[in-house]
């Protein structure tokens, strides 16, 4: 799905303009854009993952989400006017973004991402509205959420707002470009790329200050990582190109996707067009700390760890060096490299061991229709030689992660798949 | 296409013959279209096996069918049918519902859908043979549990709930026993018709 660069160049001005100018577009802008425009936006925001049950009608909702406090089953965001929004107006709509609440005022569950939608325009808030009023209504009621006492009641949410949520769209930085101002705005809204990728406390929030520095998604046991610190994802290093190539493909010369992050590029990141995902590069590449912690220590007795290391290099060699490379160069793109690959080397090593595990392919894409894979290994390798040649290729050929215990793969055999 | 699916060969073997996993089922040489519903209904979580759901969660459909295809394509021997230690009278009962079903409980015969060589037909209907007891009986329960679905009509469903426990054993077992055919090729689209309708084959 291409936009046209006009749209495209509207959306800027938008995003740049005083709101007078805002109510001048809206007005000028003929139905059909709008609506094309608010998918465009849809897109960008990912709403279809969660709003969409499996097999289920588009955006119907009921889409199970496991939380540590029980499950939460997403809403009908189509316009049918008894189960869905259909009586809703763009006002409504434009609270539920921005405010995180109903149109009654009732508080809504940071599972719907409104921290970050908040930083969305009026303008695009009311584009994404016109567009969801022109798909069809699909009359399904929506499902209770199955929650514990005392998480079930909502006056709770009120606790996380006011130690999570700052209300308010996104303020340009004059300092920067526009594109890179286009990147901050899609990546800290619309995207909200924050809500996977920040440590995620026990109230379920990501507070500003650790905004983008990686967390364990609970529930799903996939770490995403910090996007600030060259350690982790931090993409400091990259060329753009990479990076984009990375978001809108789902491979790259320096790493792939997988797990929670292919369903992002699958629904939503491979639809931007090229000047935005260029935008966000611009933006990811420059949050990235320059200077960054020193290396975790290792937990292992040196002996220990030395054994370990030497059975992992026997079971790379002989499972994994026919498609990484003996040296752990890969082929990239479509087999990552290991050596240097700031994902493996990252102080979690709960990806590293998941991929052992369970194996993946990255998403299709239109620029990767037809991805090669990466089989599972939980059936063919004791959790010794998981630890073994996690370990192994954590640090060899000048990888500098640590070593990782029988234990921590034992666990992670448990960890769901879908 | 053979290095685009070395994901799934650890399972399944080289040229999807199978491996020495009794529940990993042989791919090899089953019809296109019935491949491409499973991993159809695998990448939907309407047939459940956590470690192909997973794995097929974002991949393109053509790509699907191409993966199909190429499983199909493949020709390697069928394996020896193994020993098997069930009673004479089992075998016997095996045999009665595969080539002549059951009348009087409603159950046709399986190879009224599954041909008359149990080599299937194109394009949803697979062959009996090469299938190792315990992967039918799983395949069978997992039907009668719901937790394995067909398009519908699903009518290897209604099938498989007027089984009792007995009956599964006795065809798991027959079918096992069954020595490989000269050609293993499932027949033509509408080589023969149908009991009664089945969604997997209606496109
Ligand atoms: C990470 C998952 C997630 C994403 C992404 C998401 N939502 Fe939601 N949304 C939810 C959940 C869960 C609820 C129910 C919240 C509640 O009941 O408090 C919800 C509720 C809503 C509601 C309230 C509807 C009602 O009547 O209950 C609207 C409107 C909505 N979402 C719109 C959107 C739009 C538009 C997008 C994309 C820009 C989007 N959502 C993206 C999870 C999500
Ligand atoms: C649903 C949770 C989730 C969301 C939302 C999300 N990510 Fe991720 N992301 C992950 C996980 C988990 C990983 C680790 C797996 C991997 O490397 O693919 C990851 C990895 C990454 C990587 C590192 C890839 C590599 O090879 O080193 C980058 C860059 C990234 N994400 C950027 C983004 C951006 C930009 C957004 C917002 C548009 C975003 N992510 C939204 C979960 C998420
Ligand atoms: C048949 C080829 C193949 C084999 C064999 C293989 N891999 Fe992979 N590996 C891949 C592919 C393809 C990916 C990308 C998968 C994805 O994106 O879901 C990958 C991804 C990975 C990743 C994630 C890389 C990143 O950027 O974070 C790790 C770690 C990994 N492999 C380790 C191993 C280890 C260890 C072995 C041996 C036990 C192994 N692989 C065997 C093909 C292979
Ligand atoms: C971890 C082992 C494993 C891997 C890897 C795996 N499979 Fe499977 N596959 C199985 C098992 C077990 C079943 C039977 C599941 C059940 O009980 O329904 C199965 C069933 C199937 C079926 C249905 C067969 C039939 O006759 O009904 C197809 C088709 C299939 N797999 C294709 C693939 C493809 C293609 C891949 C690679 C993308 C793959 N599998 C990867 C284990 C695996
Ligand atoms: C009315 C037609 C019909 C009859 C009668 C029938 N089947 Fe089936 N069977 C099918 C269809 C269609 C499928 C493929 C379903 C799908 O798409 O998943 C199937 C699939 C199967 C499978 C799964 C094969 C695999 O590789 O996973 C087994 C096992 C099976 N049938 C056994 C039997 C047995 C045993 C009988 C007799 C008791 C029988 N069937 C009778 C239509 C039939």
């Amino acid at each position: 799905m291409r936009v046209p660069s006009r749209i495209l160049g509207l959306a800027l001005l938008s995003l740049l303009a005083a709101p007078t100018a805002d109510a001048q577009q809206q007005k000028s802008e003929a139905g059909g854009e709008i609506v094309k425009r608010g998918e465009y936006l849809a897109r960008a925001g990912d709403c279809i993952a969660c709003h969409t049950a499996p097999e289920g009608r588009a955006f119907a909702g009921g889409r199970a989400m496991p939380t540590p406090f029980g499950t939460l089953f997403s809403s009908n965001i189509t316009p049918d006017r008894d189960t869905g929004i259909g009586k809703w107006s763009a006002d409504d709509f434009y609270i539920t973004m921005h405010r995180g609440r109903f149109p009654d005022g009732g508080l809504i569950y940071p599972a719907m991402p409104f921290a970050s939608y908040t930083k969305v325009t009026r303008a695009d808030s009311d584009a994404i509205f016109a567009y969801l009023k022109s798909i069809p209504p699909v009359n399904q009621k929506n499902r209770e959420h199955d929650l514990r006492f005392p998480y079930n009641n909502r006056q709770l949410i009120l606790g996380w707002r006011t130690l999570y949520f700052s209300e308010g769209e996104y303020k340009p930085d004059p300092s920067k470009s526009a594109e890179w101002n286009r990147g901050a705005y899609l990546v800290e809204g619309l995207g909200h790329c924050g809500m996977c990728h920040s440590p995620i406390n026990a109230l379920g929030g990501t507070s500003q200050s650790d905004a983008f520095k990686g967390g364990l998604i609970p529930m799903q046991n996939w770490y995403a990582p910090s996007l600030t610190s060259n350690r982790e994802a931090g993409l400091g290093d990259w060329s753009i190109k990479d990076i984009v190539d990375l978001l809108k493909t789902g491979v790259s010369a320096r790493g792939v996707v997988y797990g929670p992050m292919a369903e992002v590029v699958h629904n939503s990141l491979q639809y931007l067009t090229d000047e935005d995902t260029k935008a966000m590069a611009v933006y990811l590449k420059s949050i990235a700390e320059p200077a960054s912690p020193p290396p975790a220590a290792t937990k292992l007795p040196t002996s220990e760890s030395s054994l370990l290391i030497s059975l992992g290099k026997t079971v790379y060699d002989a499972r994994c060096a026919s498609c990484h490379g003996a040296q752990g160069e890969g082929k990239p793109p479509h087999w990552p490299p290991l050596a240097n690959n700031q994902s493996i080397e990252m102080e979690s090593a709960v990806n590293a061991i998941r991929m052992v595990l369970n194996g993946g392919y990255p998403p299709s894409t239109e620029g990767n229709p037809r991805p090669y894979g990466m089989p599972p290994f939980a059936g063919l390798l004791s959790d010794n030689e998981v630890a073994a040649v996690v370990s192994y290729i954590r640090t060899a050929w000048g990888n500098r992660g640590a070593p990782v215990r029988a234990r921590e793969a034992n666990e992670l055999r448990s960890a769901p798949l879908n | 296409m053979a290095a685009r699916v070395e994901a799934c060969t650890p399972c399944h073997g080289k040229d999807g013959e199978g491996t020495s996993d009794v529940y990993f089922p042989r791919l090899a040489g089953k019809p296109a279209g019935y491949l491409y519903n499973q991993l159809l209904a695998f990448k939907n979580g309407r047939r459940k096996y956590p470690p192909m759901n997973y794995l097929l969660e974002y991949l393109a459909d053509p790509y699907l069918q191409e993966m199909a295809e190429h499983f199909a394509e493949q020709r390697p021997p069928l394996p020896a049918s193994p020993a098997s230690d069930v009673s004479q009278p089992v075998m016997q009962q095996g045999q009665a519902l595969v080539t002549r079903g059951d009348p009087a409980r409603q159950i046709p015969a399986c190879g009224s859908c599954h041909g008359p060589n149990l080599t299937g037909m194109e394009p949803g209907i697979p062959g009996l043979l090469g299938l190792r007891p315990n992967y039918v009986s799983a395949q069978l329960g997992a039907w009668r549990y719901g937790t394995r679905t067909a398009k519908a009509p699903d009518c290897m469903q209604q099938v498989a709930a007027r089984l009792t426990e007995a009956d599964v054993t006795a065809v798991a077992a027959y079918l096992a026993s069954r020595p490989a055919p000269i050609n293993n090729a499932p027949g033509q689209k509408g080589a023969y018709v149908l009991p009664f309708a089945c969604g997997s084959q209606s496109d």
